[in-house]
């Protein structure tokens, strides 16, 4: 098993553990830059979806937008604004934030639109205005779809966040990049990891908010 | 006006050269992932129990990057495409697996009895009853795998000028010249538009029963969105 005896390699050498190149700092760099990223699409993503679902109105536009998007290609996107903007965070963050809206936006939509309408009917027979409707009823709802729109969106950030590196940046990406370039397939092999462990971890986080998030009723009627 | 489509020669291909070989590079292995899916997903609709750990699996391999994925194979594969198209090959499963599953379970017990009624044997009524009626979910997952695919073929510039269109950045940067990227940024993504529009045309080729025009007659199980569903099915 040629990868494991490389995976080995890389994490036993202890000058891997600590300094400016050391695998906590990139960690640390890795997670700024996704969770700086997923709240940004987030910010986007979820009113829009919200209230786009809840009203029922501009899916198609919604889709459109959502095709458009994804079209895009994140790391022609981000070698053209780091073209563009120069060096920095923000020419990290446009790519990121256009590859994590979509699935946000349109989960959230479906999520919204997939709640049963009786107990919104019912809601508003009660007298709920609109935003508590939206809030206490359709909300907790939809939440396990709106959460796993949420997920899809923090895994693909996390493993698209490699290609920072490629523009100068830190984070996981730096162990790959240099590690291609200086033909160290120990450091390539070993980032790989990193990330996709990190990207695994992500997964068990959003499992574990799903969790203690969504209300025991609408979890088992699921 | 032709200046704009001038490519430098040191990647010694024309600029249709490139979209064709971006295409390829995109396209066989979403192809190839449909094909691998299909007895999967039959398996899984079969064995129940199976269903749930296809889905970590896909999940798990769709959790590494494209980056990565590429590094380590050049190990076994080279610096060639098959380099590139074998991770997005693999990438693409997440995305069918569950679409087909979900698109073959929806086919309504009724159907299937008539089908049985009608004297379809097992292998007949799947193909002729079970995978037509599963083609808008199937074709759904087609859009999300081939459009995702399109976009990370750019990637394999990294790995010694794999990236079809991809390789316009590179060139744009080390001869400073922006116009390359910009063009290798709007292809990429025109030519990902333009293979969704065909696909959805496939699509209302193949289901001539389906409603057109009104897209509020769709049934509501037919969610657009597979991929980002399959991850919430494989947590469950």
């Amino acid at each position: 098993m040629n990868v494991l005896h490389y995976i080995n390699l890389f994490f036993s050498d202890s000058t891997h553990w600590h300094g400016y190149d050391g695998i906590p700092t990139r960690l640390a760099e890795h997670v700024r830059y996704s969770l700086i990223a997923l709240a940004i699409a987030a910010a986007i993503g979820l009113p829009v979806g919200l209230l786009t679902g809840h009203t029922g109105r501009g899916g198609n536009t919604l889709s459109l937008i959502a095709t458009a998007a994804r079209a895009l290609p994140s790391f022609g996107l981000l070698v053209l604004m780091f073209v563009l903007i120069g060096f920095g965070l923000v020419p990290v963050m446009i790519p990121l934030v256009v590859l994590a809206v979509p699935p946000i936006l349109v989960t959230t939509y479906e999520a919204m639109r997939s709640v049963d309408p009786s107990p919104v009917d019912a809601a508003r027979g009660m007298g709920m205005n609109e935003a508590n409707i939206l809030l206490q009823v359709e909300l907790p709802v939809a939440l396990p779809l709106i959460l796993s729109g949420l997920r899809s969106a923090a895994i693909q950030i996390v493993s698209t966040a490699t290609i920072a590196a490629y523009v100068s940046l830190g984070g996981l990406g730096r162990y790959i990049i240099d590690g291609l370039y200086q033909r160290n397939y120990e450091k390539v092999v070993g980032g790989a990891t990193l990330v996709a462990g990190m990207a695994l971890v992500t997964l068990g986080l959003f499992w574990g908010i799903a969790r203690l998030a969504v209300s025991p009723g609408v979890r088992r009627s699921n | 006006m032709n200046d704009w489509f001038r490519i430098p020669s040191d990647l010694q291909n024309s600029y249709l050269g490139l979209i064709g070989l971006h295409l390829r590079e995109a396209v066989i292995p979403v192809l190839v992932g449909l094909v691998v899916a299909l007895p999967i997903a039959q398996l899984c609709v079969r064995l129940r129990w199976l269903y749930p750990p296809v889905l970590w699996v896909t999940t798990v391999l769709y959790a590494i990057p494209s980056l990565a994925f590429f590094v380590v194979l050049i190990d076994y594969t080279g610096q060639t495409e098959t380099t590139v198209m074998i991770p997005l090959g693999v990438y693409s499963l997440v995305v069918f697996v569950p679409a087909i599953v979900d698109g073959v379970r929806s086919v309504p017990q009724e159907t299937l009895d008539a089908a049985t009624a009608m004297g379809l044997g097992p292998v007949r009524r799947y193909l002729q009853v079970q995978l037509p009626i599963a083609v808008p979910a199937i074709i759904a997952g087609l859009r999300v795998a081939t459009v995702s695919s399109i976009s990370l073929v750019s990637v394999g510039m990294l790995i010694g000028n794999q990236g079809a269109l991809g390789n316009l950045l590179n060139d744009g940067q080390i001869y400073h010249q922006p116009r390359l990227i910009w063009l290798s940024v709007i292809t990429t993504a025109v030519l990902a538009i333009v293979v969704d529009a065909v696909l959805v045309g496939v699509r209302l080729l193949l289901t001539p029963w389906m409603p057109r025009g009104t897209r509020k007659a769709r049934p509501a199980e037919d969610r657009p969105e597979p991929a980002e569903l399959v991850l919430e099915d494989a947590a469950r």
